[in-house]
């Protein structure tokens, strides 16, 4: 309960009260998901599963992101012309390839690039993280960018070569004040991550599709697959909530 | 490492020889010329007080001693040591040269004591040990030894100041520059670091200041500077300085600043 503010708990049972009020009208078949029944609760638990996938492939992405992300934000904040146009290029040129695309263009091009097998997994991973990475190079520019000068004037008057000036005094500062927007994207890949279904990943929204095939209760499978989402996300917003307020709470002023 | 060894105590031997030497140093923002000609120069163990008008080039002179500015025309030595684009001059030159901020400038992710120990173990590559103990025996000599554990945003203004001198001291530098260490403090503070930096003029140190604080100035000043539009218009020892100032420039910016 430390972690769902009460504002968010009410939202939850709100919706759940709003849902077993309709699902009392005629038109809702929650059978196929009662858990009460052996077949609901296969069901109920092969939904389920694809939580696991959907957790491991967005948080394996957007770790490779961020990484990519700073490689790629670097560059853009040197004065070397030729290093700005590297970061813009890809910048750019990535941020112009919706994800569905990428998504496509990874499972199905890549391997015929260079004979290379990859599997469903990892071209998700791939995708995504190549996606995120561009708009996670413009988070770090922003969030290096508004880091006072004079905190590297000091860090080199004591001598701090550029490494260590990035890895002890800037980017600390940074990522402090870049959370929100992590964040943000960390939600958003989430939701993004539901486009690898295509490829036949067998995270979240890939189950549910299976399930409506056999059983017909598209209704009542998409909303619980709504809520899986819902659920899942709230309780991300609510972890990095708690990660801002102890990360300031070590630094007061 | 050897060279410059033998280098630094050839100097010593010269006592004369200055430790930092300006000669014709220009530069310039674009079109506008921030320092015209600049020629100073700084004996072991001097105390330079540089005064003047706001915008006459100030910080951006002592800015260039350790290369935080670049100047584009004339000689900077500091121990031996030319000012070039070479990026080892510039880290010989950084080590010897301790540097004071206005705004303070400490990393406010990092307590009092982090702070003081992030240049010997990063760049002097000392023991974290080692470092706390030079840390702490620093933070001892600006008075706030009980303040080691606190972040920047829970000090006082001068408090801040002292841990960023200290800071400084931390890395034993021959030389501290401060650009105005006292004018973003509230008057009660003021007095506290000026204390400190009295003290450590009286240590020996090399010391150039820019500060309105003429009290200051005249209590440890063995030279006094007076800047305007980019140019040196008068350098002199405290008393001809104060008492009887050449420029008319220089003699109306006295009045202002000790009438108030
Ligand atoms: N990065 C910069 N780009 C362009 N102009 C600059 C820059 N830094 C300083 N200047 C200009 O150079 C002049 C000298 O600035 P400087 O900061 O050295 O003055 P100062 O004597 O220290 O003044 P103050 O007492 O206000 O600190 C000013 O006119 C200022 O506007
Ligand atoms: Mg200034």
């Amino acid at each position: 309960m430390a972690l769902l503010k009460p504002g968010t708990v009410r939202i939850l049972c709100i919706c759940t009260l709003a849902l077993f009020v309709t699902g009392c009208s005629a038109n809702w078949g929650w059978y196929v998901v009662d858990p009460t029944t052996k077949t609901g609760m296969s069901n109920l638990m092969f939904l389920l599963g694809g939580l696991r996938y959907t957790i491991l492939l967005s948080v394996t992405a957007i770790l490779i992101s961020i990484v990519v992300g700073l490689l790629v934000a670097l560059p853009g904040l040197s004065n070397n012309r030729y290093l700005k146009l590297f970061n813009r290029t890809y910048v750019e040129f990535i941020r112009a390839i919706p994800i569905l695309v990428m998504i496509l263009w990874v499972y199905y091009g890549l391997p015929q690039l260079g004979n290379i097998q990859i599997g469903v997994f990892w071209a998700g991973v791939i995708a995504l993280a190549l996606s995120d990475s561009a708009f996670q190079a413009e988070i770090f520019r922003a969030g290096i960018q508004s880091i006072h000068r004079g905190q590297y004037e000091a860090a080199q008057s004591i001598s701090l070569n550029y490494t260590d000036t990035m890895r002890f005094v800037i980017l600390p500062q940074a990522i402090k004040r870049i959370l929100p927007a992590l964040g943000n994207q960390l939600v958003y890949m989430l939701k993004m991550s539901s486009l690898v279904s295509v490829i036949g990943m067998q995270e979240l929204t890939r189950r549910a599709n299976e399930l409506v095939v056999t059983e017909y209760r598209s209704l009542e499978i998409y909303t619980i697959l709504v809520l899986e989402y819902l659920v899942l996300i709230l309780i991300v917003s609510a972890g990095v909530r708690w990660l801002e307020r102890r990360m300031r709470a070590d630094e007061r002023g | 490492m050897r060279e410059k060894a033998i280098v630094t105590q050839v100097d010593d031997a010269a006592a004369a020889a200055p430790i930092i030497e300006m000669s014709g140093v220009c530069k310039w923002f674009g079109e506008f010329q921030v320092l015209k000609d600049i020629n100073i120069s700084v004996a072991t163990g001097e105390k330079m007080v540089v005064c003047g008008p706001s915008g006459s080039g100030k910080s951006t002179m002592i800015r260039c001693i350790n290369r935080l500015e670049t100047h584009q025309k004339g000689r900077i030595v500091v121990d031996g040591t030319e000012l070039t684009d070479d990026a080892r001059n510039i880290g010989a030159v950084r080590g010897e040269v301790g540097m004071v901020f206005q705004q303070f400038n400490l990393f406010p992710h990092l307590t009092a004591i982090e702070n003081l120990m992030l240049g010997p173990v990063r760049a002097r590559k000392m023991s974290r040990k080692d470092a706390r103990e030079r840390a702490e025996f620093y933070l001892e000599r600006v008075h706030i030894p009980e303040q080691a554990d606190k972040y920047p945003g829970q000090l006082s203004g001068g408090q801040q100041q002292r841990v960023a001198i200290a800071r400084s001291l931390c890395m034993e530098p021959r030389i501290m520059l401060f650009d105005e260490p006292t004018s973003a403090l509230d008057p009660e503070m003021i007095s506290e670091v000026l204390d400190v930096m009295t003290e450590l003029a009286d240590s020996g140190m090399t010391m150039i200041c820019v500060t309105h604080e003429m009290g200051f100035a005249k209590r440890v000043a063995d030279t006094m500077v007076f800047m305007d539009a980019g140019e040196i218009v008068e350098t002199a020892d405290p008393g001809t300085f104060f008492g009887s100032p050449r420029s008319d420039r220089c003699k109306r910016f006295l009045q202002q600043i000790l009438g108030h």
